[in-house]
């Protein structure tokens, strides 16, 4: 993905008369960056699938940050004697086999499973863009070391090592957070140095490099600004990506230990009793599936919006 | 091609060293050792225990003595089921992981790629729309959620298949179509992407021009450039499957490398997580070799070097 | 009977910014062994009328509205795409504009080139293959026996426009449309390849159709030349009638556009403004407000109609300006602060 849309705005604008200084023509630049994100709100909001996606996935996680609170039940308290029920009118979701309260557990799992999403896409963000940005800035040989580094990590058994942290270092839950993002920041990287790469040739840049800006001045302010929207969707689709991750080292018993509960570690625990309380699996599944659901298609929505070009497709 | 693949070979094998050492370093660093779990034995009997495994003597030169057996193809005992060895475990179980591996990349190729074609080809058409629905579903479907969801529809409710075990073909059904479903969404999605791409460029209508039928265009003129995508994701998908062989194995007790890789994690069984990530690396480069010499046969304007 | 006779071809896309009246009204004919010259500035909808002519247009967005294009007595914009398959590379070929993205890059030429043989002609695969050096040889393709085996990649921009003439021309088509087929390439290999289809032409006898926005070339290799702007036909007749006798303000405005004709030292004309937006409605003459000629009204209503001048010169007789001066009288006046403020013609 590159910058179409952008260099678009460029090409239809007339160019900035020659006695402004680097940073006007910058500031210039950013005005005409906030049409571009409006043409892409306007077009993401024709998408319905990519609005009802968000709405959804923004209902989630207000439920998840809200609803423990006001369901009557604690997610830890146990009782033996009610054991797994149905669904009921006391129980929406039903119980487990320790009587838990199914639909506060699925809540305070959600809450797990998306602060997993978020932390972690943040330290995938956070290695991403730096490592993109200096390799794609810096260009030659030091670009060509950092990006065959990157091809060589892509085609690595990523998850083995994320299983052997989990191993060596005990199952803390951030620690888990960190080993996530650590190996999701390939793409990141690659996006963000494809953009900068493309940008750096352009005039304001180089007129901000003529007038003697030091490097870590004009990746700061004039080059991040400017690769956001591929940052946004890649970091929008990283989100599933981590805690699908999360998810399945839960799943396996190596994530998130009890009695604290990921979405991963109920879908675990119904699994393992499916036969006989098929609801145990049925609603941490459904919603875990919906969550990746939605962030998946506002990710494509963000991509067509924010990429006119690949939106033909 | 010869000087290219041999090339590639040695930085295959570059690559595994430094995997084998980075794990060897990485477990050698966890505190304990994997047999101080057993507060039952005595200290004396335990260093006796960790004496025997060569605990005794320091990381660096376990790694080296290890790395000398793992060439002559042993792989060291395991910790934690006491009269086996690491190399009798895979010899056991890899026959297994091989064939419900295979099977499923097959299912994924034969699915994903046809599938992807269509949907590129008849463009805008419920053709693409049904199919790239159901791989955006089976994307948000991860194999620990389809896995249980196929045991409980065809196992239990419509009770065709055998949910556990491994016992005959029948038995492969299930896992294969788990493990492979997903990956054919992947497929199915980069493969539509490449045709796409494929189709619009200028050399399509120079070939329409010509008056070469569709059908033509689609095979001969871009289903080579179409495939790259999908080739290029054959390493990431072996590396996918693999892990993901570890939950299928586990949700439908399939004896394989998966199962046993869970449990070594589980108990730290240092010998046995040793063994099977070398050999897991060692699958996943083999297959990156393969997959950058079928680009290169793909796409003429790459070459050997 | 004319080998070509296309009337009232009108072709239009359908985008979600609204329709885009690409071409609009094009009439013309052409006889065997002729050269058609079409010219206008990019978006004059030249390219379109021909890949309408081929049905290249992608469907959608694109669609022929109307008109017919009778080739040989049969109408190419309803026939079906069987019928169609049997002319397109068999008795109408075409040349692109740009050669480094109309060739595939994952077949081989020797594969290219003989596509069309194998499928028009019950030729084997070897006797195809020889003929494919002979035509690579005529377009001047050193050791052709060797290089017909290499891929596009190994061709530089002007080798591999020789190979998409001998791509166009290896089945003896009745007519080869050449889409701006020097755009691309640098000045020296365009004279080059003009005449190389110039010289292929009078072997074969081939009609030719020139697309292009060079009215140098134009001038030296046209029989016929229509002027295109905006979608619309604004000057059609023979070269030596549009040259000469140029009656269109359009057609006059480009003629002062060409730096040889121009006195040196003198700043290069180009034609202030730029080309008309056709996906909104155009009221009378699309070149109004471009026109360097008095004006004498605003524009309305339908466009001009062709008027005949004399023996096949036409022209789109407008209303709205006073043309009977000679442009230079017209320019001299006011233009060359304009020029500096406005885009360039092309």
């Amino acid at each position: 993905m590159t910058d179409h849309s952008e260099t678009a705005v460029l090409a239809s604008e007339p160019a900035p008369p020659p006695a402004h200084s680097a940073s006007e023509i910058a500031e210039e630049e950013l005005v005409q960056g906030s049409s571009l994100w409006k043409d892409a709100w306007s077009r993401l909001k024709k998408n319905k699938l990519a609005v009802a996606s968000l709405v959804i996935f923004l209902l989630i996680v207000v439920a998840c940050v809200v609803g423990p609170w006001i369901v009557p039940y604690d997610g830890q308290e146990q009782d033996l004697f009610l054991g797994a029920t149905a669904p009921s009118a006391e129980h929406w979701f039903g119980t487990d086999t320790l009587g838990r309260d199914l639909l506060v557990r699925t809540l305070e799992g959600g809450r797990i499973s998306l602060m997993v999403g978020l932390v972690a896409t943040v330290v995938s963000l956070a290695i991403g863009v730096i490592y993109g940005a200096t390799a794609g800035y810096l260009g030659g040989k030091v670009d060509s070391t950092m990006m065959r580094f990157v091809d060589l990590l892509y085609a690595l058994p990523f998850t083995i090592f994320v299983i052997l942290l989990m191993v060596a270092f005990g199952r803390s839950m951030w620690l888990m957070f960190v080993a996530i993002g650590c190996v999701e920041w390939l793409s990141m990287a690659r996006i963000v140095r494809a953009g900068v790469m493309g940008l750096k040739k352009q005039e304001f840049v180089e007129a901000a490099v003529s007038l003697g800006y030091s490097h870590q001045r004009i990746i700061l302010r004039h080059l991040i600004p400017n690769v956001l929207g591929p940052v946004i969707v890649i970091a929008t689709l990283t989100v599933p990506a981590v805690m699908l991750l999360e998810a399945f080292l839960s799943f396996l018993g190596l994530g998130v230990q009890p009695p604290n509960a990921s979405w991963g570690v109920l879908i675990n625990e119904g699994q393992q009793n499916m036969e006989i309380f098929p609801w145990l699996l049925m609603f941490p599944a459904f919603f875990f599936a919906l969550t990746l659901f939605c962030l998946n298609f506002l990710g494509d929505g963000l991509r067509d919006a924010l990429d006119p070009k690949s939106a033909k497709d | 091609m010869l000087k290219f693949i041999g090339k590639r070979f040695l930085q295959g094998i570059l690559v595994l060293l430094g995997i084998y050492a980075v794990t060897f370093f990485l477990v050698a660093a966890t505190p304990g050792s994997p047999f101080s779990s057993e507060r039952a034995i005595s200290p004396e009997i335990l260093a006796q225990i960790e004496a025997f495994y060569g605990y005794d003597k320091p990381a660096s030169e376990r790694f080296i003595t290890s790395l000398g057996n793992i060439l002559h193809g042993d792989f060291g005992p395991s910790a934690v089921y006491a009269n086996r060895t690491v190399t009798e475990i895979i010899a056991e179980s890899f026959p297994v992981s091989l064939k419900l591996g295979s099977i499923s990349l097959g299912v994924a190729l034969l699915l994903g790629i046809p599938a992807g074609v269509l949907a590129a080809v008849k463009k805008n058409t419920w053709l693409d729309y049904v199919p790239m629905s159901a791989a955006m579903a089976g994307i948000c479907l991860p194999t620990f959620v389809m896995g249980p969801l196929l045991a409980l529809v065809f196992g239990l409710i419509f009770a065709v298949l055998p949910v556990a075990g491994w016992f005959g073909p029948e038995f492969v059904i299930l896992p294969a179509a788990t493990l492979g479903l997903y990956y054919a969404a992947y497929f199915a999605r980069l493969t539509r992407g490449g045709m796409l791409e494929m189709l619009n460029q200028d050399w399509v209508r120079t070939a329409r021009a010509k008056g070469v039928p569709e059908r033509t265009i689609v095979w001969k003129h871009c289903l080579k450039g179409g495939l790259i995508p999908a080739i290029t994701f054959l390493g990431p998908a072996l590396a996918g499957i693999i892990s993901g062989s570890f939950v299928v194995e586990t949700i439908f007790q399939v004896p394989g490398l998966g199962q046993w890789f869970v449990k070594g994690a589980l108990n730290r069984d240092d010998f046995l997580i040793l063994g099977l990530t070398v050999l897991f690396a060692a699958l996943i480069v083999l297959m990156n070799l393969l997959v950058d010499i079928a680009q290169v046969a793909l796409n003429p304007r790459l070459k050997y070097d | 009977m004319p080998l070509l006779e296309v009337k009232d071809l009108k072709t239009s896309f359908y985008t979600r910014d609204g329709v885009v009246r690409a071409v609009d009204g094009v009439s013309f004919s052409l006889d065997k062994g002729e050269t058609l010259g079409i010219v206008g500035e990019s978006g004059s909808g030249k390219s379109v009328t021909c890949y309408s002519l081929m049905r290249l247009i992608p469907e959608p967005p694109g669609r022929i509205d109307g008109g017919t294009a009778m080739f040989d007595g049969r109408d190419l914009l309803t026939m079906g795409q069987r019928e169609l398959r049997k002319i397109r590379g068999k008795r109408i070929s075409m040349i692109f504009q740009d050669p480094m993205t109309s060739l595939n890059p994952y077949l081989r030429i020797s594969t290219q080139l003989t596509e069309a043989l194998r499928l028009h002609y019950d030729i084997d695969k070897k006797a195809a293959v020889n003929k494919a050096i002979a035509a690579l040889e005529e377009v001047g393709i050193p050791e052709a026996a060797k290089r017909v085996h290499n891929y596009p990649h190994e061709f530089s921009g002007g080798m591999r426009q020789r190979v998409m003439i001998a791509m166009a021309l290896i089945t003896e088509p009745d007519l080869l449309i050449a889409d701006e087929p020097t755009t691309a390439l640098d000045v020296t290999v365009q004279a080059q390849i003009m005449d190389i289809i110039k010289k292929r032409q009078e072997d074969l006898g081939t009609a030719v159709i020139l697309i292009t926005h060079d009215l140098g070339v134009v001038a030296g290799t046209c029989d016929k030349v229509n002027v295109m702007y905006g979608g619309r036909m604004m000057e059609s007749g023979t070269a030596e009638q549009v040259f000469y006798n140029a009656q269109h303000p359009y057609t006059r405005s480009l003629q002062k556009t060409i730096p040889s004709l121009q006195t040196k030292g003198e700043q290069l004309y180009t034609i202030p403004g730029l080309p008309p937006d056709v996906s909104k409605p155009i009221h009378g003459c699309a070149f109004y407000p471009r026109c360097p000629y008095p004006k004498t009204g605003l524009p309305e209503g339908n466009r001009p109609d062709l008027v005949e001048l004399n023996d096949g010169h036409c022209y789109a007789d407008c209303r709205f300006c006073d043309s009977s001066a000679p442009i230079e009288s017209v320019l001299s006046t006011d233009v060359p602060e304009e020029t500096e403020a406005a885009g360039a013609a092309e």
